[in-house]
């Protein structure tokens, strides 16, 4: 952002950019930049509080009255991403002859769909869709217990990807599960990983392929990287 | 270390393009100024061209559309907000409320997303689709840009 900031500015568009890394923005030294430490993918901060995304907005935009720069100012509040899975019940076992996270893949898949029909766009398919996530769940099952993952014919082919569709169809149909305020920054995450079957899952069968030898970004960017 | 101190510690290790002689651009005043927003949580509108892994290009939203799949390809950022509120990353529904209230002059009628995460020099960006975009948005009339990251 900080980079696109100084190529703007050189096409004679004023630019404030919100820093998420501070080092970065002091590296790179754009024109105005506003430093947010809020969760990272947050840039405005607080999803739906109207308020504070105009505060925001406000402090940035008075940036432009500087006379010169490069000017780096901090917002005054910083907002932690929260550790805590949020609370998201998950539907009881219905199939118990199916591996539990394909079970599990089924049992929420009127709340994904509800989410769609709301939201009206889905961020899943980026090489499967709804459909195949149980399948695709079916696949890293038997890797994460001894089948060769080279020849185990994961749909889409990109496993990376696949993991991507996985969690999101997960999060998009937990956005229909869980009530109350918007959960912080890591809680959906930490919810996905440390709570349902298809999160272990999807680690058990990214350390099954790191043991057998899977390249680095094969395996590695199947989940975020502090796991 | 969390994740998000994980990955602004790793953000903060790599090398970062310098600028010497950089522009500085006097604005007109907000209530007079178009103002656009750019991203680079390589969201896209439903049935436009998905971003790939490094994608170096970028895709223009049009000021009314707010059905956007978010196609980040890193795994290290929280991807729940966005989808509760799009303005969160996103603020559209925030320039048009500025706009109404006569603080900001107008909204632009097109915006502009990149993919954040980018082959480390961000070459192609500078020489060529950074220069790009910000050449349509001048035609467009914006003379203010913010910028969002993911």
């Amino acid at each position: 952002m900080s980079v696109l900031a100084h190529i703007f500015e050189a096409a004679g568009i004023a630019t404030v950019v919100l820093s998420s890394v501070r080092e970065v923005a002091q590296k790179v030294a754009p024109p105005r930049a506003l430093h947010c430490e809020f969760p990272l993918g947050r840039p405005l901060g607080i999803p739906n509080d109207l308020e504070f995304q105009m505060d925001v907005l406000h402090r940035a935009f008075a940036l432009l009255g500087e006379k010169t720069g490069p000017v780096l100012v901090d917002h005054p509040v910083q907002i932690e991403a929260d550790e805590q899975p949020v609370s998201c019940a998950i539907p009881p076992r219905y199939d118990a002859s199916l591996p539990p996270s394909v079970d599990e893949a089924r049992g929420i898949r009127n709340a994904y769909d509800r989410a769609v029909k709301r939201r009206g766009v889905t961020s899943v398919g980026r090489v499967i869709s709804a459909d195949d996530v149980p399948n695709a769940l079916a696949v890293l099952h038997a890797v994460a217990n001894g089948q060769d993952w080279t020849s185990a014919e994961i749909p889409g082919g990109n496993v990376v990807s696949v993991c991507h569709d996985i969690r999101t169809y997960y999060e998009e149909a937990a956005l229909e599960l869980i009530n109350g305020p918007a959960p912080g920054g890591r809680a959906m995450e930490n919810w996905f990983f440390e709570t349902t079957e298809a999160g272990s899952t999807v680690l058990a069968a990214r350390a099954a392929m790191k043991d057998a030898g899977a390249k680095f970004p094969v395996w590695f960017y199947m989940t975020p990287g502090n796991r | 270390m969390n994740g998000d101190q994980m990955m602004r510690a790793h953000s903060a290790s790599l090398p970062a393009p310098q600028f010497d002689n950089p522009a500085w651009v006097t604005p007109v005043a907000l209530s007079n100024a178009r103002v656009a927003i750019v991203t680079s949580a390589a969201l896209y509108a439903s049935g436009d061209e998905a971003f790939t892994a490094g994608d170096t290009s970028y895709r223009f939203i049009d000021r009314d559309r707010r059905d956007l799949v978010l196609g980040h390809w890193s795994p290290n950022f929280d991807q729940m907000g966005v989808k509760m509120d799009l303005n969160v990353v996103y603020p559209i529904d925030r320039l048009e409320e500025l706009a109404a209230q006569g603080i900001i002059g107008s909204v632009a009628p097109r915006h502009v997303s990149f993919a954040g995460n980018q082959p480390d020099d961000v070459s192609t960006i500078r020489l060529d689709t950074g220069p790009s975009a910000a050449a349509q948005l001048r035609q467009d009339g914006v003379d203010v840009v913010i910028l969002t990251p993911v």
